[in-house]
């Protein structure tokens, strides 16, 4: 299995083939529903005023998606009440619910790497050609196993979105997914979507 | 009235943290029909090396510990509203205790309770009143991906060919199964309800799925008709996690309710892999589990 250190630069991300499996380890940052939403309509379309701590939050993690990932993820997180924060059940949650904001993000942030479970769609997918990044999945419901992987967890932003929706920063050692997307405009999701369809309609047409 | 508070905790902490005999049977035997080498037997080691270290751990099999589904089955004299109050407790220990996510949103703020309680139908509970001496309680934990790819059809659906009678109820099962592709986290398994309102109809979909996964339907048709969708969904190809392989569904199990004339529902329950279940049986005292 070829290991990755985060973030990645753009060759590293051009040499990921649909079917590889990969290990990633460094820094990477937890985000779903409530983040992509918060970060489409205040930073991108910008159609909702900054508030709070929009601002700082937003300066914090430019740095952290700059050619990083971004983790489709809402851990079980024990330490909440000391903020010796440790995931104790990460899995990855499915992705096709930011099909919607995931590609402006990636091309604003400069992310490379989006881990989740499911697959995304044709915009995500062109945005992974654009930017370059990869599509990364993760076992859906493996998060003891996951979660061992996280080794620390060096801050949460927005907290107040809740434990599931808040910006966890992680540090991983070998986190293991597979390339079902890459910047060369291929799609394992399109594909087994099709030839499935073609079975479907032999079974019931 | 005894209080169960603890043996209710217990009964949650085995259901986030151990999957049931049946179902980790189920899927090591889908194990040995993939590929060696393949992504698909790639997710299912993946997947029952996670089994495996969630219950040594007492860590949650999946992150998102889903929605408690709780059926209260009470012989007389127990009160429903203590018991209630008892299984409120008990969740908000199992969050404490990191067996449970903090997982109940407001809809319309999008506050997070913190605690797994919140309105009226968070946890989800029902009681039923029955004979005997034995008070049983069962608990599903069912996840939001796989919740949000069940599917309800209104019979005929012109679309699908599909007509009032049990070809029609296969044709928009299948249909359901592709559209969920792997996002339900395949494999999963399939509850079916055919008939009732869209209300009854749902529930009962859901409630089938406390049946065991190895268990056959009594009536041969529906026997036939649950084995068949879970071989035909198998031919979709969509395999674990969508990868593609041999397996996509590991059981169908199908219900029935009495419909309106005008009406005909089919609702579809897709439960992901992580298919956590358990019962608790109180009798005489003493608490068992299974």
């Amino acid at each position: 299995m070829q290991k990755i250190s985060l973030p990645m630069n753009a060759d590293t991300v051009r040499s990921l083939k649909v079917g590889e499996p990969v290990a990633l380890s460094g820094v990477m940052v937890t985000g779903r529903d409530t983040a992509h939403k918060w970060m489409v309509e205040t930073f991108i379309k910008k159609t909702r005023p900054p508030q709070d701590d929009d601002l700082q939050v937003y300066a914090a993690l430019k740095p952290l998606l700059d050619g990083g990932v971004i983790y489709h993820c809402g851990p079980v997180v024990a330490g909440l009440d000391s903020q010796e924060y440790r995931f104790v059940a990460a899995g990855p949650t499915t992705s096709i619910r930011e099909e919607p904001y995931q590609g402006d993000m990636m091309r604003h942030f400069s992310v490379r790497g989006v881990i989740g479970k499911g697959g995304m769609g044709p915009k995500t997918l062109a945005a992974c050609q654009e930017v370059p990044g990869v599509y990364l999945h993760a076992v859906g419901g493996a998060a003891s196993l996951i979660a061992q992987t996280v080794t620390r967890v060096l801050g949460v932003y927005k907290l107040e979105f809740g434990v599931p929706e808040a910006m966890w920063v992680i540090q991983v050692q070998d986190f293991p997914v597979v390339v079902t997307m890459d910047s060369h405009g291929n799609s394992q999701h399109a594909v087994i979507e099709q030839q499935s369809r073609a079975v479907l309609e032999s079974l019931i047409g | 009235m005894q209080d169960l508070t603890d043996e209710i905790l217990e009964l949650i902490r085995r259901a986030a943290t151990d999957l049931p005999p049946d179902v980790e049977k189920g899927l090591r035997a889908a194990l040995e029909n993939e590929a060696p080498g393949s992504a698909a037997r790639g997710a299912l080691e993946t997947i029952l090396k996670n089994v495996e270290l969630s219950r040594a751990n007492s860590t949650p099999i999946c992150q998102d510990t889903g929605t408690p589904i709780f059926y209260v089955y009470y012989p007389e004299g127990w009160n429903t509203r203590k018991l209630r109050a008892q299984i409120e407790t008990a969740v908000v220990q199992a969050t404490q205790r990191s067996y449970l996510r903090p997982n109940s949103v407001d809809s319309l703020n999008g506050k997070n309770s913190g605690n797994n309680l919140g309105g009226q139908h968070f946890p989800s509970l029902h009681f039923e009143e029955v004979e005997g001496e034995a008070l049983t309680i069962d608990l599903m934990l069912k996840g939001g991906g796989c919740e949000n790819v069940g599917a309800q059809y209104s019979l005929p659906n012109s679309q699908l060919g599909a007509g009032r009678d049990l070809a029609g109820v296969r044709k928009v099962v299948l249909d359901a199964v592709h559209k969920a592709q792997g996002q339900g986290c395949a494999p999963g398994i399939l509850g079916v309800a055919v008939g009732g309102d869209r209300g009854s109809s749902y529930y009962a979909s859901k409630e089938v799925l406390y049946r065991q996964l190895d268990d056959t339907h009594s009536n041969p048709e529906l026997a036939a008709l649950e084995q068949r969708l879970t071989e035909e969904s198998n031919l979709l190809g969509i395999g674990p996690m969508g990868f593609g392989g041999a397996t996509t569904v590991l059981g169908t199990k199908i219900t029935s309710l009495n419909r309106l004339p005008a009406s005909f529902f089919v609702s579809v329950s897709y439960m992901c892999w992580a298919y956590r279940r358990r019962r608790m049986v109180w009798r005489d005292g003493q608490a068992s589990y299974s």
